[in-house]
C-alpha cells in the first residue's frame, strides 16, 4: 500500500509494520553465518528510506545520493583512522553533521532547479566528491581506499566482534531509528506538504506553502540519514573504498527502491533485501553474467508493476478482495 | 468602502508585446467585481501579476493599503489573496478532504510540523468537512480527486482558495468547462460565497457574469477600456465593438 499522511486516515502503526523487525530479529538468531550480509542489508536499507523521502515523497529526483552516503563514511573512516576519534557513536555523529552540512548548502542552490537541470546537478555534486577523494590520498587513501579504521566498542562495552553480532544488532538499532523518523515525518502535516508538492507545486505555491523551504529541509534530513547509513558501513567494514562516493552506487540504490517499490517507505526494506539476494544467489550461478539477471528483474518490474514488488503485492491483495466480493 | 486591492499603473511587457498597459485598478471590500475582455486581452497576465507568479515590469499592488509588489506568492496568500485557476490545479491522487486541508493546514501554519501525524490534527479536519459541507461536497470527503466529475473537481478549487480565508478572492473562470448541467451549483456556490470577501472573478460566459457581478471592467489589449455597472456596460457601444468583432478599437 502507498504510505502518505493524511488528514483523514490514522497513521497507527499496523502488525504488518512489524514484520521487518521480527523476521530481523529471528535471522539474527537462525542464521548466524548471514550476519555480515545482513548488517550490509540494513545499511543499504537505511540509505534507500533516506531516499524514499526525497524521491517517493517530495518527487526530489537525483542521481547523486551517493554523496551524501559517502561523505558519512569517510568522516566516519578518516576519525577513526587519521584523528584517533574511535568511539563509534561520536564517528556516527561527525558523519551526520558533515552530511547533513552538505545537504543544506547543496541543496539550498540546487533545489532551485528541477527535472533534468536538477538530475545533472545531483551527479555534478557527487562526481566532485569523488574527484577530490581521489585525490587528496593523503586523508582518503585515494583509490586503495581508507583502511585501519580503529572503531572501539560502543558504549566502551560491546566490541565489533569477527562473527559480526554487535555490528549487526547496532546497524538494525540505527535502522530502526531511522524508520521511526521516516515514519513520523511523512505521516506529519509536513510530510503530507511534501506529497501535495510532489503531486502539483503550482497549487502548493497558490496555498502560501513554502515549497523551497519546505524541499530544502527534507533533502537536509534525508542528507543527514544518508550520511549515518555510510558511517554504518565503514563501522561495520573497517574500510571504506571510492566506490561509496560513485555514480554507479547511486544507480544501484535508485534500482534498489524502484524494486521495492517508491514513496512506500517499506520498498526501502523488500528492494535492497530481493537486489541482494538476487545477487547473491546469481553470482553463484552465473559468476560472469549476474548482472544480466538483475536487468532482466529490473526490467519486468518496470515494465509490469510500476509500484514495483510491494507494487505487486497490492495488485494481488485487491484481487483477493474483488474475488471475495 | 475601503480599497482592499489596488494597482497603480501596472504594466507587463513580454519584448515588444505589451499585455499589461498601465493598468490602474480597485476593488473595494465585499465587492463583486467580473474582469472581462476578449482572448489575449490579458485577463490571466493581470491575475497572475497581481498574485505573484509573474513579476510585473513596472507599477505598484497594493493590498490592504501595503505594497505587495515586490512579495512573492506565499506572502500574498498569508495577507489573505487566494485564488482559483482556469484549468484545476489540483491534487489529483489525494482524497477532497486533503486537497482542502493542504490548504487550511499552511493558513494555521501547522503545515511544517514534522512530528505529530497529520490525522491527529482534527481541527483541521473538521473545519475541513464544514467548509465541504456548505459547498455540498460532503458525501465526497473521502473520495480520490480523480474520481470526482469535473464540475465537482471545479468546486474542490473554490473549496481550497475559501480554506485560505482570504480578504481578495480571485476567480479565473470558475465555471470554465464545466458541463452546463452541472454548472448550476457552481453559479450557486458562488452566491453563497461570504459577503465580506471581496472577488474579482474572469469570465467569459456572460450569464455567470451579469449574475454575478455588480460591476465590470473591460480590458482589452492590455488597457482597461471602461468601468461600470452591468447595465452601463451592456449599453456601451465600444464594448459591443470589441465583442461583436465590428472592427477594433482604434
Amino acid at each position: 500500500m502507498i504510505r502518505r499522511g493524511s488528514y483523514g486516515a490514522g497513521a497507527r502503526i499496523g502488525w504488518l509494520e512489524w514484520l521487518p523487525w521480527v523476521a530481523a530479529l529471528a535471522v539474527f538468531i537462525v542464521l548466524p553465518e548471514y550476519l555480515p550480509l545482513g548488517a550490509r542489508v540494513l545499511v543499504y536499507i537505511l540509505f534507500a528510506l533516506s531516499l524514499d523521502l526525497i524521491i517517493g515523497y517530495a518527487g526530489i529526483i537525483t542521481l547523486g545520493h551517493s554523496a551524501f552516503f559517502g561523505l558519512g563514511a569517510y568522516v566516519a573512516g578518516i576519525l577513526g583512522a587519521k584523528l584517533g576519534i574511535t568511539d563509534p557513536l561520536l564517528q556516527m555523529a561527525a558523519a551526520a553533521a558533515a552530511a547533513a552540512l552538505l545537504g543544506v548548502v547543496t541543496g539550498t542552490v540546487i533545489l532551485r532547479t528541477k527535472g533534468l537541470t536538477l538530475l545533472m546537478l545531483t551527479l555534478a555534486i557527487t562526481t566532485i566528491l569523488l574527484e577530490v577523494a581521489n585525490k587528496a590520498t593523503d586523508v582518503t587513501g585515494g583509490a586503495d581506499g581508507l583502511s585501519g579504521i580503529v572503531v572501539a566498542p560502543i558504549f566502551g562495552q560491546f566490541r565489533f566482534d569477527m562473527f559480526g553480532k554487535t555490528a549487526y544488532l547496532y546497524c538494525l538499532l540505527v535502522l530502526f531509528a531511522g524508520w521511526w523518523i521516516t515514519r513520523r515525518i511523512v505521516y506529519s502535516p509536513f510530510g503530507t506538504s511534501l506529497v501535495g508538492i510532489r503531486e502539483n507545486a503550482v497549487r502548493m505555491h497558490a496555498v502560501g506553502a513554502p515549497v523551497y523551504f519546505r524541499l530544502v529541509a527534507i533533502y537536509t534530513i534525508s542528507a543527514t540519514m544518508a550520511g549515518c547509513a555510510g558511517a554504518l558501513l565503514t563501522q561495520t567494514n573497517q574500510f571504506v573504498g571510492l566506490n561509496v562516493l560513485s555514480f554507479e552506487f547511486a544507480g544501484e540504490l535508485l534500482v534498489m527502491l524502484v524494486l521495492g517499490g517508491v514513496g512506500r517507505i517499506y520498498g526501502a526494506f523488500v528492494g535492497p533485501l530481493a537486489y541482494m539476494i538476487a545477487q547473491d544467489q546469481l553470482a553463484k550461478q552465473f559468476p560472469e553474467y549476474w548482472y544480466f539477471g538483475i536487468g532482466l528483474l529490473l526490467v519486468a518490474v518496470v515494465l509490469f508493476a510500476r509500484g514495483g514488488l510491494l507494487g505487486i503485492l497490492d495488485l494481488a491483495v485487491e484481487k483477493v478482495r474483488g474475488a471475495r466480493r | 468602502m475601503s480599497v482592499v486591492l489596488e494597482t497603480r499603473q501596472l504594466c507587463k511587457k513580454f519584448g515588444a508585446l505589451t499585455v499589461a498597459d498601465n493598468i490602474d485598478f480597485r476593488l473595494e471590500a465585499g465587492e463583486r467585481r467580473a474582469l472581462i475582455g476578449p482572448n489575449g486581452a490579458g485577463k490571466t497576465t493581470f491575475i497572475n501579476m497581481l498574485t505573484g507568479r509573474i513579476a510585473p515590469s513596472s507599477g505598484r499592488i497594493l493590498l490592504g493599503g501595503d505594497d505587495i509588489t515586490g512579495l512573492a506568492q506565499a506572502a500574498r496568500v498569508k495577507r489573505g489573496l487566494g485564488r482559483t485557476f482556469q484549468i484545476n490545479t489540483l491534487f489529483r491522487d489525494l482524497t477532497v478532504l486533503d486537497n482542502v486541508a493542504l490548504g487550511i493546514a499552511e493558513r494555521r501554519g501547522i503545515a511544517g510540523r514534522k512530528w505529530r501525524p497529520a490525522s491527529a490534527h482534527d481541527e483541521v479536519r473538521s473545519e475541513v468537512l464544514e467548509l465541504l459541507a456548505e459547498l455540498d461536497l460532503s458525501a465526497e470527503a473521502g473520495r480520490r480527486l480523480l474520481d470526482l466529475p469535473y464540475g465537482k473537481q471545479r468546486l474542490v478549487e473554490i473549496a481550497i482558495a475559501l480554506g485560505l480565508k482570504p480578504r481578495v478572492l480571485l476567480l479565473d473562470e470558475p465555471a470554465a468547462g464545466v458541463p452546463s448541467l452541472e454548472s448550476g451549483r457552481i453559479l450557486q456556490a458562488l452566491d453563497n460565497l461570504p459577503r465580506d470577501i471581496a472577488i474579482l472573478i474572469i469570465e467569459h460566459d456572460m450569464d455567470v457574469v451579469f449574475r454575478f457581478a455588480r460591476r465590470i471592467t473591460v480590458l482589452v489589449q492590455g488597457e482597461v477600456l471602461v468601468e461600470g455597472t452591468p447595465e452601463e456596460i451592456a449599453g456601451d457601444s465600444r464594448v459591443r465593438h470589441v465583442y461583436l468583432g465590428e472592427g477594433r478599437r482604434d
